[in-house]
């Protein structure tokens, strides 16, 4: 049978990607961000899933305004990393699991979430600069990877309280998939952030790590936080961070479960516009 | 259900809603335009020319061509879409993120390694925190 044995959780901004990829990584200002994926590189040598479910968002990258999926899961085989508008990143194509995908889309739609399903896609900076975080420069990356696309563009976006719900049918589909796979489920974006209008450069460092404590000790009470403290309270693209409960969702804890084990947690302030947040959770046996 | 006026009493803030995103919608398509290397060209080459040929408000093409990031958000831009224009321009997101705030590129960037904008009264318009100066119509 297939089980979830860790969460990771990373804030996917597209200037860290830009550092990697230009061996900007030993600047000053680009060290203590780095630093704080020191952990995850090793710890993942020893922990390499399968498979990683990857919660994301693209950003007006293959999503225009001509489709806005609320919630898209990548059931093809491979996907290209997208040109952005700087020339697509030096990074290893996305090798997904279209048998695994697919039986995860059935599952959760009959569990009552309605899923797009799409099979051609390139996958922006929300997917790959988690990947270059974690796994650093590789050829290719050692497992496989079902993206899964959220939309926190257009408002509504899905509440806290839904995705939290939706992380739980994921556990739940993945669990009753026959082959005996390691998966591990990453929930990415964030932290507090906002890239317009005057309230630009927004950071709320006491509420992200709230947030985080949040995450780890009572997720339930905090995917009822509103969308609106969420762009209140973490900034416009804040809001980004109702992703991380669909991985959260996916715990062994919420169904009844031991207490995950916290492996690593990583808060620094900035990345550009940005605050970073990390933090892996394994499910303990 | 629309949703909550909370949303529009956040100050230096739009929210891309429906209304939003039905008031740019070809002015977010424009921006999308250019992530083809041949439209970036023909766009620098001849602004104005390359915008006529889109349905955008005069309002719009001029917010463009004076790259008024604040002015298309008002219009109905989303800044990841407009982020296309920046990307041509070869501006980082940092720049384009500060050219909104009326700071200068130097004093963004200090104030983001300094821990970025405070929360304390820029939660509600009306307080009286740093990003409460009033929007152009």
């Amino acid at each position: 049978m297939a089980r979830i044995t860790a969460s990771l959780y990373t804030s996917h901004i597209p200037a860290i990607g830009a550092a990697f990829d230009l061996g900007k990584t030993h600047e000053d200002y680009w060290k203590p961000v780095f630093a704080g994926y020191d952990f995850a590189k090793a710890w993942v040598k020893t922990h390499t899933p399968d498979v990683i479910f990857l919660v994301y968002n693209d950003h007006a990258t293959a999503f225009s305004l001509q489709m806005i999926p609320t919630f898209a899961i990548m059931t093809g085989p491979e996907f290209d990393p997208a040109d952005e508008g700087y020339g697509a990143r030096p990074v290893p194509k996305v090798i997904g699991h279209p048998e695994l995908a697919s039986h995860i889309a059935s599952e959760v739609i009959q569990q009552d979430f309605d899923l797009t399903m799409v099979n051609e896609i390139d996958v922006d900076h929300g997917l790959t600069v988690p990947l270059s975080c974690v796994f650093g420069k590789v050829e290719a990356w050692p497992c496989k990877i079902i993206p899964f696309a959220v939309n926190v563009v257009q408002h509504p976006v899905p509440s806290g309280a839904r995705c939290f719900a939706l992380g739980q049918a994921i556990r739940k589909a993945i669990e009753s998939y026959p082959e005996d796979l390691n998966v591990q489920i990453w929930g990415t974006g964030g932290m507090s952030h906002q890239l317009q209008g005057p309230r630009a450069g927004l950071i709320n460092r006491e509420w992200d790590n709230r947030f985080l404590d949040a995450l780890i000790d009572d997720p339930k009470a905090l995917a009822k936080t509103p969308n609106i403290d969420y762009v209140r309270e973490a900034g416009s693209e804040g809001i980004e961070l109702v992703m991380w409960l669909i991985a959260r969702g996916a715990m062994a804890d919420v169904a009844g479960g031991g207490r995950p084990k916290v492996a690593h947690r990583f808060y620094h302030v900035p990345a550009s516009n940005t605050a970073v947040g990390h933090l892996i959770l394994e499910n303990v046996a | 259900m629309a949703l909550d006026k909370a949303f529009k009493e956040i100050p230096g803030t739009i929210v891309f809603d429906a209304e939003q995103a039905r008031k740019g919608y070809w002015l977010n398509q424009f921006c999308m335009s250019l992530m083809k290397a041949e439209n970036r060209a023909r766009f620098k080459a001849d602004e104005r020319a390359y915008l006529d040929g889109w349905k955008l408000t005069e309002e719009q093409k001029q917010a463009v061509v004076d790259r008024d990031l604040n002015r298309m958000m008002e219009l109905g831009g989303n800044i990841y879409f407009l982020s296309k224009i920046g990307a041509t321009d070869g501006k980082s997101f940092q720049q384009m993120a500060g050219s909104m705030t009326g700071m200068s590129e130097e004093d963004y960037r200090a104030m983001m390694l300094a821990g970025g904008r405070r929360i304390d009264g820029n939660r509600r318009i009306g307080e009286d925190g740093d990003a409460q100066r009033p929007r152009k119509d």
